[in-house]
C-alpha cells in the first residue's frame, strides 16, 4: 500500500516456533501461508482482505528470503488464474479476494481450475463481506464451491482455528487434487487474538525449478475428451478422497454435552455466536463447555454423511445454524438423514430467519426458541419465559428516533471527488438531470445526500458498460462514472473498448485519485508515486486514446469546479461522434495527508518557511441558508448556532480539521453562492521580508480601520 | 458416537463487554488498541473486533471488545465477536448522537451499562443541508441516556482534545479510567498511552483533563438546564442602555418607552441598523417597531410577553440591515473581523495570515449599488449590460490583507453615505413597506397572525440565486396569508408554511403545505 507502512506487521510474519503471535485474523492467515510453505500468493485488494495484500506488499524481503512470489493481480480473475501454477507442479499457491463480488469475477478461472484439478495445494481465501458493514450485495460464496466442486472451509473465528484451517486446507487440496476455498467473515478478519507461531517454510518446489523443467499433461487441460473425464473424476475420485481426509483428520469438531437427546450442527464461523447464546440460556460457559452436544462444521462442503448420521442418530431434534440463503446445508442434511432413515427432527431456517446476518440478538432468539421447545425443563424459569427485549420501548429511548440522524459513509474531508460531483450538480441545474450510471468505489458516495447523483451500480469497472443500452439518438446523453480502480480492473475493455467499438455517444467520467482508495489506497498502474516493486505512472488518458477514443479531456486538478463543470457541459453538447471521456485527476486526500502531514510538521519544526491554507466563514456575512453545504457535505464544513439574537438559523462554520482543499471557495465562486467564505494563508516561520511587508500592510490598513472606527458608530 | 456425559458443571463467570461507537476517521481504532493493551497489561485476556469496511469513510462505525480474567487451567475463553443487546458493560460514544445510536441498538441497559460519551456534536449531512435548523435535539439523547444506562458520563471531549492538541480517543480513554467501570488503576492507563509511543505528551494532557472533568461530572452531574439543548448556544441579548453617543443615546431613551419584554431584542435590532447605516436609520427602525407596539398595547388579548413587538424588533432589524455589497465590503474590512479570523484559524504567535475572499459580483449587484436612476437605465439597456458583464460577472479572489485589494473594498464600504440613493435600497425599502403594511393590517385584527407574518421574513436570506429563491417563497407565503386572513387558524397555517419552506431546499415540503391550504381555501 502506498502511503502507509506495515513494517510492524511484517515483523510479526518473522515469528518462529513457539513464539506468541498477536494480531488480526487476516494477518494470522498471512503468517499461516508462510508457515505452510506456500510458493506464491496472488490477490486483489478489498475489505476485509486488503490487509493481507498490504502486508505482503511491504514484506518483499521476507518473501524473497523464502522464495515466495507475491502478485498484486489486475483483478480477481487474474488472481484466480495464477493458481494454474499448482495444476502441473507440486507448488502450494494461494489467491485472495473479497467475496462474493471477487468470486463472481474469478469464477471463470476457478471453474477451469477445479475441472482439471491440482497437484500442489491451491487455497482460495475469500473475505466474506456479509452482514453489518458490508458494502456489497448479500450472497453466499457457498454456491461457487458447490457449482465447481471446490471444498469450502468455514473455521471457528479464533486465530488458532483459522491458522490450522490454512495448514490442513493445503493438505486437503493435495489429498483430493481439488482447490480449497477458505471463507472468513469480516469480523473474523478483524478479530484481534493470538496463536503459537511456527517457523516459516520454504516451498518444497520453487517456481524457478518449475519454470526451468516444465511439465505438461493434456489430461489436466479443459478440452474434450479430458473435460468429460474431469467431471467423473470429481465425483468418483476427488470427492471421496476429500471426505476420507476430512474424517481422518477430524477437521469437523464434536463437542460433547450431557443433554444428549438434542444437538446443534453449526458452521464453524458461527461457533462463538452460538456459544454466547447458549451461555445466555445457561447451557454453556465462556470456556467452551456446552451442555448441548455440538457438531462444528469447519468444512461446510463437502459434508461427511457418516459424521452427520452418527451425530443425529438417537437425538429427538437437531438445530442447524447456517447463515445466509439459500439453505444449501439444510437441504443436504435433510437428504442425508432421509437416506439413512434417521427420524431426528431437523430445525434450521424455521427458528432462524431465512435471510440476514445471524447477529447476537438473532442467535439468542432462535436458539432460545429451539431450547424452549425441546428442553424446557432444563432451562431456568426466567429463561423458560421468553426473555424480554432490552429497554427499547422506554418512551425517551423511542424519542431518539427524531434526534439521531443516519450517518452513512461519505467523502472524506478534502476529498478530490467532492468538487467533481459539485460540478455535476451545477450542470444538473443548468441542463436538467441526466441518466448517471455509477460504479464501485468511493465515488459511489455520490448517490447519497447532498449530491444524490447516480441511478445504478452494476459492478466494479462496469459503470460505462452499464450505460451501453442508452447508446441511442436522444436529446440527452448518458453519463457514466468510473474510478481508476475499476478502470484498470476491467473498465478499459468492458467500458472504454466497448464504447468505442459500439460507437457509443455517451459521456464517461473517469475519477482518478492515484490509488484504489476505497480498498485502502493501494497503488495501481496510474499511481503517480514511484513504487520499487511495481511499475506505475501509466497515464489513463494514454490508455484511453490507445483504445481509440478521440474525444479525451484531462483535468489534472479536480478542485477547479468551474472547469469540471464546463468540460462536462462540453462533453454533453459536443457534436463529435464516439464516446466523450473526461479523466478528472487529483490525489486521494486521505493518502496525501498521510504523506504530507509528517513532512510539513518536520519542516515547520526545522524552521522552514511554509504556507498552510485553511478555509473559514465570516459568520456575520453568512445568512445561514446552507446552500454551500448542499454542494459539499464535507465533514469539516458544518453549521454552528450563534449568539446573535437576530439570526434564527445556524450559520455555516469550518472547523480545524479543514485541509484547505479549496472546494468551498471554488463552489461559492462557481455557483455564485455568497461572499462568506475566506481562505486563510497561514505563513509558518515567516522570513524577515514577510514580516516587513506585513508590518507595512498592517500600518496602512490599521490606520484606515481606526479612521473609520472613529468616524462611525461600530455597534455589531 | 452419541456421548453420554455426566451433568456438566458450568463456570458462571462472564466476560466484560465494551462497545465503542465512533465515526470513521475519528480514531476509534486507536482507543480500542489502547483498551486491549491496557487489559493485557493487567494479565487479562482481550478480544477485539470491528466492522469498518467503507464505514471508515466518515460513517458510523462500531468496535467491540470482550475481556476476562484467564482460566487457571489455561483454557482459552470463547468470546463473542459482536455485542449482545442487554449484555454490554461499557458503551463509549465518540460523539453525542453515536451514543444515542448505541441506545437505539439496545446496547445500553439500566442494570449494567456505563455510558461514556463526548457531548460534542458533529452534524450529519442530513442535519446540515436543511435550509433552516435541522440539528437533532441533544436533550433527547440525555433523557434517553438517563433512562437507559446505569451510569452516564458525558461532556465535551472534542474541545479538550483540541485544546490539548490531541485526539478525542485520548479524552475518552481518560473518561473511561475515571468512570471506574474497569478494575484497573489510573497508572495502568497512563503507561498504556506511553507504551504506544505516539503523541504521548499530548495524549496524556487530554487524558488528564478528561479524567478530571469526568470526576467532577461524577460527583455533580451537569444540571439538565445547563446542558446543551436544540439550537444550543444561548442568544446574547444586549442591554438597552446608553453608550455615550448623544445621538444614539437619545434613541435608546426613546426605545425605553417600548414594552419591557422587548427591550433586549430592540437593543440588538437598534444596534444592528445603526451599525448598518446611521442614527437616522435607527430612528426609522424605531418608528416601525413602535407602530406594532402600539397595536399590541391596544389589543384586548395582549400577552404580557409582547410577542408582536419582539418579532417586529427582530425581523424589521434583519430586513433593514439587508446584505448588500456595501455591507459585505464593510464587514470584510473591519479591524474586529481581522482579529476574529486570527482566533478562528488559531494563529500562533510569530505566524502571519492573509485572507482571500471569494466574491462573484453579478451585473445585478452593480446596478443595485448605483444611484437608482442610473441603475434602472442600465437594467433596461441589455446592450450596455452585455458589454459590462464581460468585465464584471466573474469570480474574484479578493486578498483583503493587501493594500491593493483592501483600498477598493474600503472605499466601497464608504459608499454607504450614498446608500439611501441606490437602486437596491429603494427596492428593499419598498419591499419592507409592503410587508409591514400587510403585517400591520393583519395584526390589528389578529396579533398571532401579525407575529407570523413578521417571522415569515426569516425566509429571505442568502445571496444571489439563493436569495431570489427565498424571496420567491416569501412572497408566495404572503400572498396565501392574505387569503387566510380572518380565519381563526390563520396564524397556525402561516407558521406551518414558514416551517415547511425552511424544511428542504427543493421546496417539496412547502409545496405540500400549500396544496393542503389550497384544499380548504
Amino acid at each position: 500500500m502506498a502511503e502507509r507502512s506495515f513494517a510492524k506487521e511484517v515483523e510479526d510474519l518473522k515469528l518462529g516456533d513457539g513464539q506468541e503471535f498477536r494480531g488480526e485474523g487476516i494477518l494470522a492467515i498471512t503468517k499461516a501461508l508462510l508457515q505452510s510453505g506456500v510458493g506464491y500468493v496472488a490477490g486483489y485488494q478489498g475489505a476485509p482482505i486488503s490487509h493481507l495484500m498490504d502486508v505482503l506488499a511491504d514484506g518483499q524481503e521476507i518473501l524473497e528470503e523464502l522464495g515466495v512470489h507475491f502478485e498484486t493481480s489486475a483483478n480477481e480473475a487474474a488472481a484466480a488464474a495464477t493458481l494454474a501454477a499448482s495444476v502441473m507442479y507440486p507448488i502450494r499457491g494461494a489467491a485472495t479476494f473479497k467475496s462474493t463480488v471477487g468470486t463472481n469475477v474469478a469464477s471463470d478461472a476457478l471453474a477451469n481450475l477445479a475441472s482439471g484439478g491440482v497437484t500442489g495445494g491451491a487455497l482460495i481465501i475469500v473475505g466474506e463481506d456479509y452482514g453489518e458493514g458490508s458494502s456489497i450485495m448479500q450472497e453466499r460464496s457457498h454456491a461457487f464451491a458447490m457449482k465447481s466442486q471446490i471444498w469450502l472451509l468455514d473455521p471457528k473465528p479464533d486465530l488458532e482455528s483459522i491458522v490450522s484451517a490454512v495448514e490442513t486446507g493445503f493438505e486437503l487440496s493435495e489429498a483430493s487434487n481439488t482447490p480449497v476455498m477458505l471463507e472468513v467473515r469480516i469480523r473474523a478478519c478483524h478479530v484481534r487474538g493470538s496463536f503459537r507461531a511456527k517457523n516459516n517454510k520454504r516451498p518444497s518446489m520453487s517456481l524457478v525449478e518449475a519454470l526451468e523443467s516444465p511439465r505438461r499433461d493434456t489430461s489436466r487441460i479443459v478440452l474434450p475428451p479430458a473435460s468429460y473425464v474431469h467431471e467423473k473424476e470429481k465425483v468418483e475420485k476427488r470427492w471421496p478422497a476429500a471426505v476420507r481426509f476430512i474424517q481422518e483428520r477430524r477437521m469437523n469438531e464434536l463437542v460433547p454435552g450431557d443433554i444428549g437427546d438434542v444437538g446443534i450442527i453449526l458452521q464453524g464461523g458461527m461457533y462463538n455466536g452460538v456459544m454466547r447464546a447458549l451461555q445466555g440460556l445457561g447451557l454453556a460457559d465462556v470456556w467452551g463447555t456446552s451442555r448441548i452436544p455440538l457438531y462444528v462444521l469447519n468444512v461446510t462442503y463437502p459434508l461427511v454423511p457418516d459424521e452427520v448420521v452418527g451425530f443425529c442418530r438417537g437425538k429427538r431434534a437437531v438445530l442447524l445454524v447456517e447463515e445466509g440463503q439459500p439453505d444449501y446445508i439444510e437441504q443436504a442434511l435433510s437428504k442425508i438423514l432421509r437416506q439413512a432413515a434417521v427420524p431426528t427432527v431437523l430445525a434450521g431456517k424455521d427458528p432462524f430467519p431465512m435471510a440476514g446476518e445471524y447477529t447476537a440478538a438473532v442467535m439468542a432468539e432462535a436458539i432460545g426458541t429451539f431450547a424452549r421447545h425441546w428442553i424446557p425443563d432444563v432451562l431456568a424459569p426466567e429463561v423458560r419465559a421468553s426473555n424480554a427485549a432490552p429497554a427499547l420501548d422506554e418512551k425517551h429511548v423511542k424519542g431518539l428516533a427524531e434526534a439521531v440522524p443516519p450517518r452513512p459513509p461519505g467523502f472524506c474531508t478534502g476529498c478530490p471527488e467532492r468538487p467533481i460531483f459539485a460540478a455535476m450538480k451545477l450542470v444538473e441545474r443548468e441542463m436538467g438531470p441526466h441518466h448517471v450510471a455509477a460504479d464501485i468505489g468511493c465515488h459511489l458516495f455520490s448517490i447519497m445526500p447532498p449530491f444524490n447523483i447516480g441511478s445504478t451500480t452494476m459492478g466494479y469497472g462496469l459503470g460505462p458498460a452499464s450505460a451501453s443500452a442508452f447508446n441511442v439518438k436522444a436529446g440527452k446523453r448518458a453519463i457514466s462514472v468510473m474510478g481508476d480502480g475499476g478502470f484498470w480492473h476491467n473498465g478499459l475493455t468492458s467500458g472504454i473498448g466497448n464504447a468505442v467499438f459500439n460507437k457509443s455517444d455517451g459521456v464517461v467520467l473517469i475519477v482518478d485519485n492515484h490509488y484504489t482508495s476505497a480498498t485502502g489506497g493501494q497503488a495501481l498502474l496510474s499511481s503517480r508515486a514511484t513504487n520499487r516493486s511495481r511499475s506505475t505512472q501509466h497515464a489513463i488518458t494514454t490508455a484511453v486514446k490507445g483504445m481509440g477514443v478521440e474525444w479525451v479531456r484531462h483535468i489534472d486538478h479536480t478542485y477547479d469546479v468551474g472547469r469540471v463543470r464546463d468540460t462536462l457541459k462540453e462533453a454533453l453538447t459536443s457534436r463529435d461522434a464516439g464516446p466523450k471521456v473526461i479523466v478528472a485527476s487529483s490525489e486521494c486526500m486521505l493518502n496525501r495527508q498521510r504523506r504530507e502531514r509528517p513532512l510539513f510538521a518536520k519542516a515547520a519544526k526545522a524552521g522552514k518557511r511554509l504556507v498552510r491554507q485553511r478555509f473559514g466563514v465570516d459568520e456575520d456575512v453568512c445568512t445561514g441558508d446552507h446552500a454551500c453545504i448542499r454542494l459539499s457535505g464535507c465533514p469539516s464544513l458544518s453549521v454552528k448556532h450563534t449568539a446573535d439574537p437576530l439570526k434564527d438559523d445556524p450559520v455555516a462554520a469550518i472547523d480545524n480539521s479543514c485541509v484547505g482543499c479549496g472546494n468551498c471557495g471554488e463552489v461559492a465562486e462557481a455557483a455564485v453562492l455568497c461572499p462568506s467564505f475566506y481562505r486563510a494563508d497561514i505563513i509558518v516561520n515567516p522570513t524577515g521580508w514577510d514580516r516587513t511587508v506585513e508590518r507595512l500592510r498592517t500600518a496602512v490598513i490599521g490606520f484606515l480601520q481606526r479612521r473609520r472606527d472613529r468616524r462611525q458608530l461600530r455597534l455589531a | 458416537m452419541d456421548t453420554v456425559t455426566p451433568a456438566l458443571r458450568l463456570d458462571t463467570r462472564r466476560p466484560t463487554a465494551i462497545a465503542v461507537l465512533a465515526m470513521g476517521g475519528q480514531g476509534g481504532g486507536v482507543l480500542v488498541d489502547w483498551i486491549v493493551a491496557l487489559v493485557e497489561s493487567q494479565g487479562h485476556v482481550a478480544q477485539a473486533t470491528s466492522v469498518p469496511g467503507v464505514a471508515q469513510r466518515t460513517g458510523a462505525t462500531i468496535y467491540y471488545v470482550e475481556t476476562i480474567a484467564p482460566d487457571r487451567s489455561g483454557r482459552r475463553p470463547v468470546l463473542s465477536l459482536m455485542p449482545v443487546p442487554g449484555e454490554v458493560d461499557i458503551v463509549i460514544g465518540a460523539e453525542l448522537m453515536e451514543a444515542g445510536r448505541a441506545i437505539q441498538r439496545g446496547l445500553v441497559s439500566p442494570d449494567r451499562t456505563t455510558l461514556i460519551a463526548s457531548a460534542h456534536r458533529a452534524y450529519a449531512v442530513s442535519e446540515k443541508v436543511v435550509p433552516g435548523d435541522g440539528a437533532g435535539d441533544p436533550a433527547k439523547v440525555y433523557e434517553a441516556a438517563q433512562a437507559a444506562s446505569k451510569q452516564f458520563l458525558a461532556f465535551d471531549m472534542a474541545t479538550i482534545a483540541e485544546q490539548t492538541e490531541s485526539v478525542v480517543s485520548a479524552a475518552l480513554f481518560g473518561a473511561l479510567a475515571a468512570s471506574g467501570a474497569l478494575p484497573y488503576p489510573r497508572a495502568a492507563y497512563e503507561s498504556t498511552i506511553r507504551a504506544a509511543r505516539l503523541g504521548v505528551e499530548a495524549s496524556l494532557r487530554a487524558f488528564d483533563r478528561a479524567y478530571a472533568a469526568a470526576e467532577t461530572e461524577r460527583r455533580s452531574p451537569t444540571a439538565p438546564a445547563a446542558r446543551p439543548s436544540a439550537g444550543s448556544v444561548k442568544k446574547k441579548l444586549p442591554v438597552l442602555g446608553p453608550i455615550g453617543d448623544a445621538a444614539f443615546d437619545s434613541l435608546v431613551e426613546r426605545a425605553r418607552g417600548l414594552p419591557e419584554p422587548a427591550h433586549g431584542m430592540v437593543a440588538a435590532g437598534l444596534a444592528r441598523v445603526v451599525d448598518f447605516q446611521d442614527v437616522a436609520y435607527g430612528r426609522e427602525y424605531l418608528d416601525r417597531v413602535e407602530a406594532f407596539a402600539a397595536i399590541e398595547r391596544q389589543a384586548a388579548s395582549a400577552s404580557t410577553a409582547f410577542p408582536l413587538t419582539c418579532a417586529a424588533a427582530k425581523q424589521i432589524a434583519r430586513a433593514m440591515a439587508y446584505d448588500d455589497v456595501i455591507r459585505v465590503a464593510d464587514l470584510k474590512t473591519r479591524g474586529s473581523r481581522f482579529e476574529r479570523v486570527r482566533s478562528e484559524i488559531a494563529l500562533r504567535p510569530g505566524q502571519i495570515a492573509y485572507t482571500t475572499e471569494f466574491m462573484h459580483p453579478r451585473i445585478e449587484e452593480v446596478c443595485g449599488t448605483l444611484p437608482a436612476g442610473i441603475g434602472l437605465w442600465l437594467e433596461s439597456s441589455p446592450r450596455v449590460q452585455g458589454a459590462l458583464r464581460r468585465f464584471v460577472d466573474r469570480g474574484r479572489r479578493v486578498q483583503t490583507g493587501t493594500i491593493g485589494w483592501f483600498l477598493p473594498l474600503y472605499l466601497l464600504a464608504g459608499w454607504r453615505r450614498f446608500r439611501r440613493g441606490t437602486l437596491r435600497h429603494r427596492r428593499e425599502a419598498a419591499h419592507i413597506a409592503a410587508w409591514l403594511d400587510q403585517a400591520n393590517v393583519a395584526a390589528t385584527r389578529d396579533i398571532a397572525l401579525g407575529v407570523e407574518l413578521l417571522e415569515a421574513r426569516r425566509l429571505v436570506k442568502g445571496y444571489s440565486d439563493t436569495h431570489d429563491a427565498g424571496e420567491g417563497r416569501f412572497s408566495r407565503l404572503m400572498a396565501i396569508a392574505r387569503r387566510l386572513e380572518g380565519r381563526a387558524d390563520a396564524a397556525d397555517w402561516v407558521r406551518r408554511l414558514r416551517q415547511s419552506a425552511l424544511a428542504d431546499a427543493e421546496g417539496r415540503a412547502f409545496a405540500d403545505t400549500i396544496k393542503t391550504v389550497e384544499s380548504f381555501l
